[in-house]
């Protein structure tokens, strides 16, 4: 493949905290192609979300670099960074904490294609309708408020924010870890529905192997901001090389026996 | 169960209510009633209460109607106490949720400027103004919000401190919103309900700085004003108490009226908040 649609060398971001500083991320650097699927994986606290709020420009980094699509991220600003973000776009962990407690579903939608200009208001309507029935939910949920829905429809509404611009790389930050176990395996259907139609890229962040060996084509394992191992998810979470990721398969089959992977076993 | 029905379970909100109620009945009937000019002249000076039932709360020293000039005077009370908090509160909200939105210099700006607010006393502030401007009804509104609008800007910043760390702030950035945007309409309107918990003890505090204003003659002389009557009867307070007793009464039952109504409606606010 020519070039990498995200390239991230060196990434370091420091934390002082009484006197000490602290390498949340710590010299982190890997590729996404386009339409590839890199997890993120590693215990808590090992410097994932961070990788992920560097990347979208949420807090700036003390070293490295990160290229996206071919041009340097870090070096826009303002109005050209705000443009730039429909190109690269997040689903978080918390559906709930995700958005606006008063807003309603058409509004959280209707943000993205406003803010862009994709659709004139006249068609947003039609749009929105569209988007809901794409993530699999019926078009009059527009009218109801974000706290009136199930949290496993705030995730799918999630998702149609995040396509609705027409993104290439959408970040996964934990985003079916607050799922219960079927609704989890619909989620993570309906992503690798997307991704073969739309060719969108993940970097899907979790600490659980086994949804990750669900989804990924390659993983990156992050032991305290530092990369700890990286390499084909199967490769990887077959044979791991490092203390931390032998630590981690360790702790799957129990998380396989509850997991992603059992209750698709089962059905 | 009804926010308002739940509202009117508390006894202070009910007695709060009530009060409210009957000074906005006052307030909106009073050029029903009397429809003439309040100032005008209506029978003989210095007329007792309840002794002619055309005057029922008698005369001042110049003959006018003590009822008419005390309806009147509800509605400027209301009038000046309620524009005065909403633009205080207004004020307050838009330069707390600036300073704790964007924090850095412009946080630092911004608050050196409300601590210099906040060190004026409010009322000097208020009679300094209107005596340099001129007193009048929109001049004595300005006045008074600009000794109050320093509370809601604190309360508005607290709260929009720990709003803005949250994940649908993330969220609406992610989406590419402009900042002001963010700051106004997703930030703001979580930011709001404490802040308006503030307004019952802006509007009392707004009636009683107009009624002062008035009664040292600072209030707007083309307007019956209850600080004003008091400051009339207190040259015959000896022989006619009556004149400043009646609107002082007026003003202590407006003020407990709205801090209570606004009791229960913080209790209301509490009880729904823990309920959900």
């Amino acid at each position: 493949m020519s070039s990498p649609l995200l390239a991230v060398s060196g990434l370091t971001k420091r934390y002082r905290r009484g006197g000490k500083t602290i390498a949340a991320v710590d010299d982190v650097s890997f590729d996404i192609e386009p339409g590839e699927t890199l997890a993120l994986a590693g215990p808590s606290g090992s410097g994932k979300s961070t990788v992920a709020r560097l990347l979208l420009r949420l807090i700036e980094p003390d070293a490295g670099r990160i290229e996206f699509e071919g041009g340097d991220f870090q070096a826009l600003n303002g109005t050209a960074l705000r443009a730039r973000r429909a190109r690269v776009q997040m689903v978080f962990q918390d559906p709930l904490a995700a958005f606006n407690p008063r807003a309603s579903v058409a509004r959280v939608l209707d943000d993205p294609l406003r803010i862009h200009g994709i659709a004139a208001r006249s068609a947003r309507p039609r749009r929105i309708a569209a988007l809901l029935e794409r993530v699999g939910l019926s078009a009059d949920l527009a009218a109801r408020a974000i706290h009136e829905i199930s949290g496993g429809q705030r995730q799918r509404i999630a998702i149609a924010r995040a396509i609705a611009t027409n993104p290439s790389l959408i970040i996964l930050d934990e985003a079916v870890s607050a799922l219960d176990v079927s609704v989890r395996r619909q989620i993570l259907q309906l992503l690798l529905d997307l991704q073969r139609e739309q060719r969108i890229a993940y970097l899907f962040i979790s600490h659980d192997l086994g949804v990750i060996s669900a989804i990924a084509h390659r993983v990156v394992i992050l032991d305290a901001g530092r990369v700890a191992e990286s390499g084909n998810a199967r490769a990887v979470i077959g044979t791991p090389q490092s203390a931390i990721g032998k630590a981690l398969v360790a702790a799957a089959p129990r998380l396989n026996r509850t997991g992603t992977q059992g209750a698709a076993d089962r059905q | 169960m009804s926010p308002l029905r739940r509202f009117l379970c508390t006894p202070e909100a009910i007695a709060g209510a009530i009060i409210l109620a009957a000074l906005f009945a006052m307030a909106l009937t009073a050029p029903l009633f009397f429809p003439g000019d309040p100032q005008a002249i209506a029978g003989p000076a210095l007329l007792p209460p309840f002794q002619d039932w055309s005057l029922p709360l008698g005369t001042d020293r110049l003959g006018r109607d003590v009822l008419a000039a005390l309806l009147h005077g509800a509605r400027t009370s209301l009038a000046v106490g309620l524009a005065a908090a909403a633009a205080a509160l207004a004020v307050g909200a838009v330069v707390g949720t600036l300073a704790g939105f964007a924090g850095g210099l412009v946080d630092e700006v911004l608050m050196r400027i409300t601590d210099a607010f906040q060190t004026v006393p409010s009322f000097l502030l208020a009679l300094a103004f209107v005596s340099v401007v001129g007193p009048s009804l929109g001049v004595v509104v300005a006045a008074i919000a600009l000794g109050a609008w320093t509370g809601p800007a604190r309360v508005a910043r607290a709260e929009v401190l720990s709003i803005r760390e949250r994940d649908f702030v993330a969220g609406a950035r992610v989406i590419g919103m402009h900042p002001l945007e963010i700051a106004f309409r997703e930030v703001l309107p979580n930011a709001l309900p404490p802040v308006l918990a503030l307004s019952s003890v802006i509007v009392a505090a707004a009636i009683l700085t107009e009624a002062a204003l008035s009664f040292l003659g600072l209030g707007d002389p083309n307007r019956v004003t209850w600080g004003g009557m008091i400051a009339e009867g207190r040259a015959v307070l000896r022989t006619a108490p009556f004149l400043s007793i009646i609107p002082g009464v007026a003003l202590v039952l407006t003020v407990l009226g709205i801090y209570l109504a606004g009791e229960g409606v913080v209790e209301t606010a509490a009880v729904r908040r823990s309920l959900s």
